[in-house]
């Protein structure tokens, strides 16, 4: 009796001492199963622009790739598995979150909005942009703010948070305006180039990312207010605390280091498609508050 | 699997109601064209099989140039390219009048491109039963309009009901690539409840069990059909 108590504390106080040295990833289920494969799998997007989209070489490139490459350097370095392969997946707004929860990929690096129904199924890392949903239209439109969409048709994203806020607002105003879905960007961009709609709602940065690859982009306006917030951060499995914390250490040290402020200039001021948004106040605040020590 | 399920999600307001009306457009869709699909494909499937050959030509083309382009890229074309084809005005008239432009132009999409399969289906038909009654029925004075009408398409058509199943199941089914185009048909809302509530699984759980028993129905419809219609002595399925 006595013995078996004794093995019990004895084996309650060793507990924590066997458990200290072990590394990150026994704890961690994503990390395991990439040192397993020898492969991590990274959702990325095909035109999300200038986040993550396909360049000119068939492979995906941007704003989001990069900082996430330097999340796939550091865990090369945690699993000391420098040959570790990186595959991409590519994602779609309606894919990438099933994708998520069932395991296909370990990292998602496109421009997800973090919101708290999205964290029921999956876990953000830290803001990495911060954007809203503004209105495209074309020069002479007279389209300024959403009330002037009134008796007028709008395009909008199947399933992006954009359709969600613009909705809501056209049902709070009981405005009358003739929604058209498209099934990408892509495809609202087109709807509004050949006039079947009057307006194309998206996160404001994408619709700048729109109209610098578009044929004639003096052809083209970004106005209105915010009718949404959307943080953007990358996307990682649910409850997998170790993972999670690779990746915001790997961007807290890139904000705290400035570094995060030059991979943003070399993709938006200007940019390789001409963008051209310096870094606003806001976002240069959510890095500071997001830079935490060690 | 990290997953939270909630199978709730299903019954709850507005997601029920999106459901039901997701798969209304669907047998919309689906049921409008086919009515194009079955009376174009009829018309098509006739004209190769007559002896003019103009009529010929022009059926064969028709089913060389709607088979062999994926249905996904003829939506594009018919909803973006197609009215850009028309002269100014009446393209602004498609892009901003037409009555459910989305609905229309999948309507019209799916029933010219099913059309081509069902004249296949004709024509396998008619050119199943030889050309000796073809010629029987000429010899004894009808016209070849009257021979198509009481000779070989009452028959044609009984021997292709099977295979004429299988394409109206790919209507209902070929009909969620309307979604493309914006039809918020059973597929397109089940990715917006799974986008408002990032439930998807049991979202497309539910809209595949709603595809499987609106296919089921259809089967069962169509052996009925084909079990009434069947001409004794001849092979068919249930045929007595």
């Amino acid at each position: 009796m006595f013995r078996i108590i004794g093995l019990a504390i004895a084996a309650l106080l060793l507990t924590p001492l066997a458990g200290a040295p072990a590394a990150a990833q026994d704890d961690s289920p994503v990390l395991k199963r990439i040192k397993e494969r020898g492969v991590i799998n990274m959702g990325h997007r095909e035109a999300s622009i200038p986040f993550s989209y396909i360049g000119s070489d068939g492979k995906p490139i941007g704003y989001s790739m990069d900082l996430c490459m330097k999340i796939v350097d550091r865990i090369k370095d945690e699993l000391q598995a420098p040959n570790l392969q990186v595959k991409y997946v590519p994602v779609t707004s309606q894919t990438r979150i099933p994708l998520m929860a069932n395991g296909t990929i370990d990292l998602e690096c496109g421009s997800t909005t973090n919101n708290l129904t999205r964290s029921k199924q999956v876990d953000f890392l830290a803001v990495t942009f911060i954007t809203g949903t503004q209105l495209a239209s074309k020069k002479g439109s007279g389209i300024k703010e959403i009330e002037d969409l009134n008796g007028k048709s709008i395009a909008l994203s199947l399933g992006t948070t954009n359709e969600k806020a613009v909705k809501a607002v056209v049902q709070e105003k009981g405005l009358d305006v003739k929604f058209t879905m498209v099934k990408d960007h892509p495809q609202g961009w087109l709807a509004l180039e050949t006039g079947r709609v009057d307006a194309y709602a998206t996160d404001h940065v994408l619709l700048f990312g729109l109209i610098s690859k578009s044929k004639d982009p003096s052809q083209f306006q970004v106005t209105g207010r915010f009718l949404s917030y959307d943080p953007y951060g990358f996307m990682v499995p649910r409850n997998d605390s170790s993972f999670r914390l690779i990746g915001n250490t790997v961007l807290a040290d890139l904000m705290r280091s400035g570094e995060m402020a030059k991979i943003y200039d070399k993709w938006f001021n200007p940019g390789p498609t001409n963008i051209n948004m310096p870094l606003t106040q806001t976002l240069k605040t959510a890095f500071e508050v997001q830079a935490l020590p060690y | 699997m990290q997953y939270n399920w909630n199978w709730g999600i299903l019954l709850q307001d507005p997601y029920f109601g999106w459901v039901w009306s997701g798969l209304g457009w669907t047998i919309a869709t689906a049921c409008a064209a086919w009515v194009i699909a079955f009376s174009l494909g009829s018309v098509i499937g006739v004209m190769r099989t007559t002896n003019v050959a103009a009529l010929r030509a022009i059926g064969t083309a028709y089913v060389e140039l709607f088979r062999n382009i994926p249905l996904l890229v003829q939506m594009f074309l018919w909803f973006f390219v197609f009215p850009e084809l028309l002269p100014r005005e009446t393209g602004m008239w498609v892009k901003r009048d037409l009555p459910l432009p989305e609905y229309s132009t999948a309507v019209i999409c799916l029933g010219t491109y099913t059309a081509s399969r069902v004249a296949e289906q004709v024509r396998a038909g008619i050119e199943s039963i030889g050309q000796g009654q073809r010629y029987a029925g000429l010899a004894m004075g009808l016209t070849p309009a009257q021979v198509y009408r009481y000779v070989l398409l009452p028959v044609g058509y009984r021997i292709i009901i099977p295979p004429l199943t299988s394409d109206f199941l790919g209507v209902f089914k070929n009909s969620s690539l309307a979604l493309t185009i914006g039809v918020l048909e059973l597929t397109a809302q089940t990715r917006q409840i799974e986008e408002y509530t990032f439930q998807g699984f049991e979202a497309f759980t539910a809209a595949t069990a709603l595809y499987c028993l609106v296919t089921f129905i259809v089967m069962t419809l169509m052996r009925v059909v084909e079990h009434k219609t069947a001409i004794p002595g001849m092979i068919s399925l249930e045929a007595k």
